[in-house]
């Protein structure tokens, strides 16, 4: 466990919003303590209080005292919409410069996306880096 | 109710063991030179946390941790302990105070062979404030020791698991294990680590954990200090030592591109793939660049960094493009 390329404190950051976003850990609801984390991964409960850390600045967590951290209200939705904008930036782009390099057109694309979900989005940016 | 967690300062501390006399062959004696095992250390252990002791053979780690726990006395400099929030911190030598919230574990084990280890137990119970007698039943029984045997009837294995028993047991505001696992099978080393850290959460205390099984222990800790030949090497956080370098894998020509001009603290090849450990920090350029080709930026691991720097001099690389030890085709 935890063996990705950052920092284990990142890791397990990671691995609680995905969580929240998957809706595993619901709103309010109380996450492991960072000596369930430590006993539970192996490593020191400083390295959880970290990933605790962030996650509160980020508004993902709160702490309540001496009960322990919970999932705030709204995180979830938070983080879809945060997902939401960085999506277009993080990982449309990028695949639309790839089609652009692989020569496939922006009609292409967009058949590809009428095709496969059933939205019918009309729109699409023909923007390419 | 045990004291905060100690702290600990060492400054300008030089430990030699006296001059020695030497009978020769023609029976006259001659005197030899005093070995320094500790030459001129300065280090602060922060309270309340755990920290790594890492060095090679004969680094000094034990004279270290000795002097912590008052066995052995420093030539020159100051040894300072005590608890956290406290400035008026204190010498541990012949002060009962201070040695009484100090817990020393050595490989040794420090046990009385012939008496039943029940009685090592009540001696321990009897030194230590903080004492956890059920604590240290279970452990026993977890590690299958039985109480009425004589430490001498033990394995290696089962003696270093009463020391760790006593360790944890104690909960010393100072608890120190010096090489505590040596004989422990893998299960019972990953028991003791487990036990340890449920402990630490519970009753927070300063650990102080040397080992040379760095890859199984480095996640314990919270700060390192890797001693060299009687000298403080680097006494930082874990995660500082961390960001000191990073790895690369992938595709050979990608990943050497990629390395540029920086020192390559460890290469292995695995037929097209190579891994290379690399000092300092990757910028933004890099990681992008490595992402696109099919590279992957890693952690460094403290293991790489640990030998790198205690290496024997003119040892400079001789690691480099040593073939992956699980196999691999050799290299060139």
């Amino acid at each position: 466990m935890f063996d990705g390329p950052e920092p284990i404190y990142v890791q397990i950051a990671q691995m609680i919003r995905a969580q929240v976003l998957a809706g595993e850990l619901a709103e309010e609801e109380q996450v492991m303590s960072t000596t369930q984390f430590a006993t539970t991964f192996r490593i020191n409960p400083a390295t959880a209080a970290k990933a605790f850390t962030a996650l509160v600045d980020e508004g993902v967590l709160y702490k309540r005292r001496g009960l322990g951290m919970f999932v705030a209200p709204g995180a979830r939705e938070r983080m879809l919409e945060h997902h939401r904008r960085a999506y277009f930036d993080d990982v449309l782009a990028p695949a639309l410069a790839q089609a652009d390099i692989l020569g496939i057109s922006t009609d292409e694309l967009v058949a590809y996306v009428l095709g496969t979900n059933g939205h019918g989005r009309t729109t699409t940016t023909t923007e390419s880096s | 109710m045990s004291p905060a967690p100690f702290g600990a300062r060492l400054d300008d501390v030089v430990v030699r063991f006296g001059t020695q006399r030497r009978m020769t062959s023609d029976g006259t004696t001659v005197k030899e030179d005093a070995t320094t095992a500790l030459d001129g250390v300065g280090l602060t252990i922060r309270p309340g946390v755990i920290t790594g002791v890492l060095g090679r053979n004969g680094a000094g780690k034990s004279t270290l941790l000795s002097l912590l726990a008052a066995f052995n006395r420093p030539t020159s400099g100051t040894v300072r302990l005590g608890p956290d929030g406290d400035d008026a911190w204190e010498d541990p030598w012949e002060n009962p105070w201070v040695t009484a919230n100090v817990q020393l574990v050595r490989e040794s084990g420090d046990l009385q062979d012939d008496e039943k280890i029940s009685e090592s137990l009540r001696y321990y119970g009897d030194l230590r404030p903080a004492w956890d007698a059920d604590l240290a039943a279970r452990l026993l029984d977890l590690f299958e020791v039985s109480t009425r045997k004589k430490p001498s009837a033990l394995s290696r294995g089962k003696r270093s698991a009463v020391g760790a028993t006593i360790g944890l047991a104690s909960r010393a505001p100072l608890t120190i294990f010096d090489e505590v696992y040596l004989g422990m099978d893998a299960p019972t080393r990953y028991a003791f680590y487990d036990e340890i850290l449920a402990d630490y959460a519970e009753h927070p205390r300063t650990i102080l954990l040397s080992s040379h099984l760095v890859e199984e222990v480095e996640r314990l800790f919270e700060d390192v200090v890797v001693l060299h030949r009687g000298s403080v090497l680097l006494a930082e956080t874990a995660e500082e030592m961390a960001s000191r370098g990073f790895s690369l894998t992938g595709p050979a020509a990608a990943v050497e591109r990629l390395s540029g001009d920086r020192r390559v603290l460890h290469r292995q090849r695995l037929g097209a793939t190579v891994q290379v450990t690399l000092e300092g920090a990757p910028d933004d350029a890099t990681a992008a660049e490595a992402r696109s080709a099919g590279v992957e930026v890693g952690t460094l691991p403290l293991q790489d960094l640990f030998v790198r720097l205690t290496q024997p001099a003119g040892g400079d690389g001789r690691h480099a493009d040593a073939p992956a030890a699980t196999g691999g085709e050799a290299p060139r």
